[in-house]
């Protein structure tokens, strides 16, 4: 019965949430077409600027991304070697 | 040892992409640590039907051409942790698909998951092809419609000559049938051809069959695999499928054959 009630109402559908879901990604990807795939640019100048005070591999850099409709967050760790790590890479 | 198993049709449109996250959520919900692939260059879906489409950060494209490591392209499922996506490019074209990048791609992933999923493109074009050339055995997605039935055939016969394991002597990859919207009403007016003769034009196993079903769509909309939906009649005809994929028995229920009472469509709707 409650299925019943929640059809009579189309907000939370999820023909509602595809929608939303359609919007939010289409307007990303609209903007995103004039500057395609700056994201591997982007690691690798971030990269090479860490790299000019800091010894980094590029096996420990991690980008993550999560688009929103408000607002998209872009998230990047960069793991630097511990004080062992460094040290015998020195004595090597 | 890992495998590989493209999910492909020729036709497109007949569920590809919707069968492959069912799949492999099916087989991580079993505990195989699994990862689909989209190879539909330039028109990616799967990460919209996987439900992960604003995370995708780099592409398969993005590590076959040194421009970001496997490990950065894989999107882990929020739902479960042996759940991964790696998304295709929306941007470029299928050209950027090389034999040899994706044949190191997925050498890589062979180290780390149990399953591999290949989402082919529909056609018989670069994608589809370099989706089912490393496979090691296939799913081929049909609908009981003559259209689909006949590019299934000309797919059977890809997989039988343009694959690694064809090249190599190994009698091609061995390809399994999955029928989908499926309509047992349809078929008893004879309005729709009925599993025995698909199975007996196609002439390969049967690994399950798909009855037509609105919680596709709402899946669909929900980027939520199907499979989740174990309430659903397809829910759990993909469950049997994938049960039979990893080698079990299972009795092939013809899901939908029992036609269910008003009330008991309108309880299965709220689920």
């Amino acid at each position: 019965m409650l299925s019943l009630f929640r059809r009579t109402r189309p907000q939370g559908s999820t023909a509602d949430a595809a929608k939303e879901r359609l919007q939010i990604l289409l307007q990303h990807e609209r903007g995103d077409r004039a500057t395609p795939d700056c994201l591997p640019q982007l690691q690798k100048e971030i990269l090479a600027v860490i790299e000019r005070y800091m010894r980094v591999g590029d096996d420990h850099v991690d980008i993550k991304l999560e688009r929103g409709d408000e607002l998209s967050t872009l998230e990047i760790n960069i793991e630097l070697p511990g004080a062992r790590a460094l040290t015998t890479r020195g004595a090597a | 040892m890992a495998k590989i198993i493209v999910v492909t049709s020729g036709k497109g449109g007949v569920g590809k992409t919707t069968s492959t996250a069912a799949i492999g959520a099916g087989l991580a919900m079993r505990g195989k640590k699994t990862v689909v692939i989209d190879f539909d260059v330039g028109l990616r879906n799967l990460d919209m039907i996987m439900g992960c489409e604003r995370r995708v950060v780099f592409d398969f494209i993005n590590v076959i051409q040194g421009d970001a490591k496997l490990k950065q392209a894989l999107i882990t499922d929020r739902r479960l942790e042996n759940l991964a996506v790696l998304p295709t490019s929306q941007t470029r074209d299928k050209d950027a698909l090389t034999q040899e990048g994706v044949g190191k791609v997925l050498d890589e992933l062979r180290k780390d998951f149990d399953y591999i999923i290949c989402d082919s493109p529909a056609g018989i074009e670069r994608g589809a092809h370099l989706a089912m050339y490393y496979a090691d055995e296939a799913v081929v997605v049909t609908n009981p419609e003559v259209s689909s039935v006949r590019d299934s055939d000309r797919v059977l016969g890809l997989l039988a000559s343009k694959t690694r394991r064809a090249e190599k002597g190994d009698g091609g990859v061995p390809a399994h049938l999955l029928l989908s919207r499926y309509d047992p009403a349809r078929v008893a007016r004879g309005e729709m051809m009925k599993m025995e003769d698909i199975l007996e034009i196609l002439s390969i196993p049967l690994l399950g069959i798909i009855p037509e079903s609105p919680a596709v769509l709402k899946a669909s909309n929900l980027g939520t695999p199907v499979t989740f939906d174990t309430k659903s009649n397809a829910g759990r005809a993909y469950e049997d499928a994938v049960s039979r994929l990893i080698g079990e028995q299972v009795e092939m229920k013809m899901q939908a054959l029992e036609k269910p009472g008003l009330f008991s469509r309108l309880l299965r709707r709220t689920a």
